[in-house]
């Protein structure tokens, strides 16, 4: 069966909407100069309708970034429909959006992974915040990362350097869900590589993205206002650690069951260890996102790849 | 080794005035919050359900057939003479007597304000402004890279003591303050008016420490049951530069809002304008010019009045039922806005995630603030959403409110720093 057409699913009700229509914007940009038809399309009640009346042709491209978009929700949807979409199936999903437990199954897989703690509102409410935070403090250390167990963009995530500022970063992160991961914050050289699936079913890690935030923390402003972030790619690491990250890149896409595309955030430490830190199902395609900038390095062009990935999706139909 | 890029080949060139002008979360949220299924408290979207829109239509379409040659050409930099008219007598009903001549035409009201901080900013004068005030005003601001300086307002508006320490302490200090920023009339955001006593000082005030007023009106004639206030460039027209507008009374899409101004300061609006538009839309200001020779303009704003205050009806006894006992907010007697001081210690900026995953958006205090200030204070607009779409929204409210109380009760009110100066509409009585 020929690609007739590309639905680009993007926006919804996430807090990463408007990183959505950004991703799903360029996407279909990106199809369109390869001359594929492309359909531009909300996750919102008339997508249901729109995806029933598609010709058999179609495969559908999901941009949708945080819930619904990556936990997997709406990809049991595009199963149940019965349609061909392009990336990882909603259990690989599910497994993947949940940082402690895709955590937990990248270690399992080999991988340094910081070690965490997750903890719910309710634990601080019952056992007392006045003694859990210490303990944290404590057991972590600092500096310590926290975040949001669910979510990207680095949304409600902060850096906490001093004790004085856990329960506003605590407070921040639980504005987003109800666990939150608390980790130590690794020190060193923050890179992201992204994994492409071929169509012979091997794995291609793409030149690694090196990310310098001016701030020292890649926050959600420093990801998507252009000129806050310098961005090397290739990453300025020597070849023996560019080939440990993307050994570790393939090895979280095959440890997770991940499919076409995916994108693992790593931190390397002053001793050369490479840490795992999340996964990105969806990853974003936006102007300053870091898949793109990985494909322009690998001199592969955007287009095509999407194209690709496409019509791959609509063999396994 | 490869180059660094920041995907920006313009970044070393860029103004220092866009150093602010970045990517933020609260912006991103908003994003969420255009979607039907958020209830926004967050827009002061003029509601145009009470527009005839076929009314409308037909002026529109007169328009092209009968001038379109006029219409759809360059106009006159300082806007139509005719429609200068009209707005003289629309100035009369809050006590002005203008010339023509004395009226700059603007697109949109917010031009005008971009004219005067244009012809009278530079970078490091003070701006004087209300506590808290509008965010665009603010924003246009800090594009000149003045500095603001808050005043603090009440239930009866800016105070005028408080304006007087703060011009005091702000020359003592050595700032060179330019003008006071105002909007007397049902305020944005805090949605309070300035009594006609207070009206009179600060002109006084204004007037003996040589400080030119900018009285921003954009909702003066969307009171409830309430006959306009005089305006204060009605009595001292040499010293206040006035700024209205038709988004309100009539239809924000047509961009249309004007200035009147002292003789001199008119001609450089006029000038700075030019350099900017070339001129107004003649085709809009037509528009507006006919509706207002032709309709029952006033009949209309009435019937503005009433959907509006239906609207805040619905939402303060809304707020009244189910929010925290602690919490206060001001009651507007007309315009768009509510300005709601939660407990302190709350945070309204950290708060909104999770209101937006309550499908509910209001708008943080602080982004009224130049100075951080705010942060436990937030605007609700009962403008646009319907009566049952209010209630439905402070119902969301009030639980997200609840949790994020019950939060920080877990975390403590330390989580954040607590401001020396009050950031809510303070009642009389605890100015004494």
């Amino acid at each position: 069966m020929k690609l007739s057409r590309v639905v680009v699913i993007s926006g919804g009700l996430s807090h990463e909407r408007d990183v959505s229509i950004r991703s799903g914007r360029r996407v279909a940009e990106a199809l369109r100069t390869v001359g594929v038809e492309v359909s531009e399309i909300d996750s919102d009640s008339s997508l249901l309708p729109a995806l029933s009346g598609l010709e058999p042709g179609a495969v559908i491209f999901p941009t949708l970034h945080g819930a619904a978009g990556e936990d997997g929700a709406i990809r049991d949807v595009f199963e149940m429909l019965e349609l061909a979409y392009v990336g990882s199936t909603a259990d690989a999903c599910r497994r993947s959006f949940d940082k402690p437990v895709a955590k937990g199954i990248v270690a399992d897989a080999g991988i340094s992974v910081p070690a965490s703690r997750v903890l719910p509102h309710s634990t601080f409410r019952e056992l007392g915040a006045q003694y859990l935070l210490p303990l944290i403090e404590k057991s972590v250390g600092l500096p310590l990362m926290v975040k949001p167990a669910k979510g990207g963009s680095a949304l409600g995530a902060s850096v906490v350097r001093t004790a004085a500022e856990l329960p506003e970063a605590m407070i921040s992160a639980f504005s987003y869900g109800n666990d939150v991961v608390i980790e130590p914050f690794i020190m060193g050289r923050e890179i992201a590589v992204s994994v492409i699936e071929e169509s012979d079913g091997s794995l291609t890690a793409l030149p690694a993205v090196e990310i310098v935030a001016d701030s020292g923390f890649y926050s959600y402003d420093a990801r998507y206002t252009a000129g806050l972030t310098e961005f090397f790619v290739p990453a300025n690491i020597d070849e023996a650690l560019s080939k440990r990250a993307a050994e570790v890149a393939k090895k979280v896409h095959l440890a997770l069951g991940l499919r076409d595309l995916s994108r693992s955030d790593l931190i390397i430490d002053k001793n050369g260890e490479v840490w795992f830190l999340e996964v990105n199902v969806a990853p974003g395609m936006t102007e300053t996102s870091l898949l793109p900038q990985s494909v322009a390095a690998a001199g592969r062009d955007i287009g095509e790849l999407y194209k690709e990935l496409a019509e791959r999706a609509l063999l396994r139909k | 080794m490869s180059t660094g890029s920041r995907l920006d080949s313009f970044v070393a060139r860029y103004a220092e005035r866009t150093k602010g002008m970045t990517a933020s979360e609260i912006r991103a949220l908003f994003a969420v919050a255009s979607r039907p299924e958020v209830v926004s408290l967050a827009g002061g979207m003029p509601n145009l359900t009470a527009l005839p829109m076929d009314v409308v239509s037909k002026i529109v379409a007169d328009v092209i057939n009968e001038n379109g040659q006029v219409a759809l050409q360059y106009g006159s930099g300082q806007g139509d003479p005719v429609l200068r008219e009209q707005i003289t007598e629309i100035m009369r009903l809050e006590g002005i007597e203008s010339h023509p001549d004395d009226v700059v035409v603007t697109t949109g009201s917010q031009q005008a304000l971009d004219l005067v901080a244009r012809i009278f900013l530079d970078p490091g004068d003070i701006v004087l402004a209300e506590a808290p005030s509008y965010v665009g005003a603010l924003g246009t601001f800090r594009q000149y890279q003045a500095r603001i300086v808050h005043v603090e307002m009440d239930d009866n508006g800016l105070i005028p003591e408080r304006l007087r320490e703060a011009i005091s302490h702000t020359r003592a200090n050595g700032g060179k303050i330019k003008f006071l920023y105002t909007i007397p009339n049902f305020h944005n955001p805090a949605g309070v008016s300035l009594s006609a006593e207070r009206r009179q000082e600060v002109l006084r005030i204004a007037r003996e420490a040589d400080i030119l007023i900018i009285e921003d009106n954009p909702y003066g004639l969307l009171g409830f049951n309430t006959e306009p206030t005089r305006a204060m460039r009605a009595d001292d027209p040499d010293n206040v530069v006035y700024l209205g507008s038709f988004s309100k009374t009539f239809a924000p899409g047509l961009r249309v809002g004007w200035a009147a101004a002292p003789h001199a300061v008119r001609e450089k609006l006029v000038l700075a304008s030019e350099s900017s538009i070339l001129c107004p839309s003649n085709f809009a200001q037509m528009a507006i010019s006919r509706y207002f020779a032709t309709q029952p303009w006033q009949d209309q704003i009435k019937s503005f009045q009433g959907l509006y205050q239906e609207r805040r009806d619905a939402m303060l006894e809304t707020m009244e039922q189910l929010f925290p006992s602690t919490a206060t907010w001001t009651k507007p007697g007309g315009g768009f806005y509510i300005w709601v001081t939660l407990p302190e210690g709350l945070d309204t900026k950290a708060m909104l995630p999770r209101a937006v995953t309550s499908r509910v958006a209001y708008v943080p205090g602080t982004a009224f603030f130049a100075d951080g200030f705010g942060s436990w204070s937030m605007r609700l607009s009962y403008c646009y959403p319907t009566p049952e779409r209010i209630r439905e929204g402070v119902r969301r409210l009030a639980g997200v409110i609840e949790e994020e109380m019950e939060l920080r009760a877990t975390f403590g009110n330390n989580a954040i720093p607590v401001s020396e100066r009050p950031n809510r509409i303070l009642p009389p009585s605890e100015l004494m």
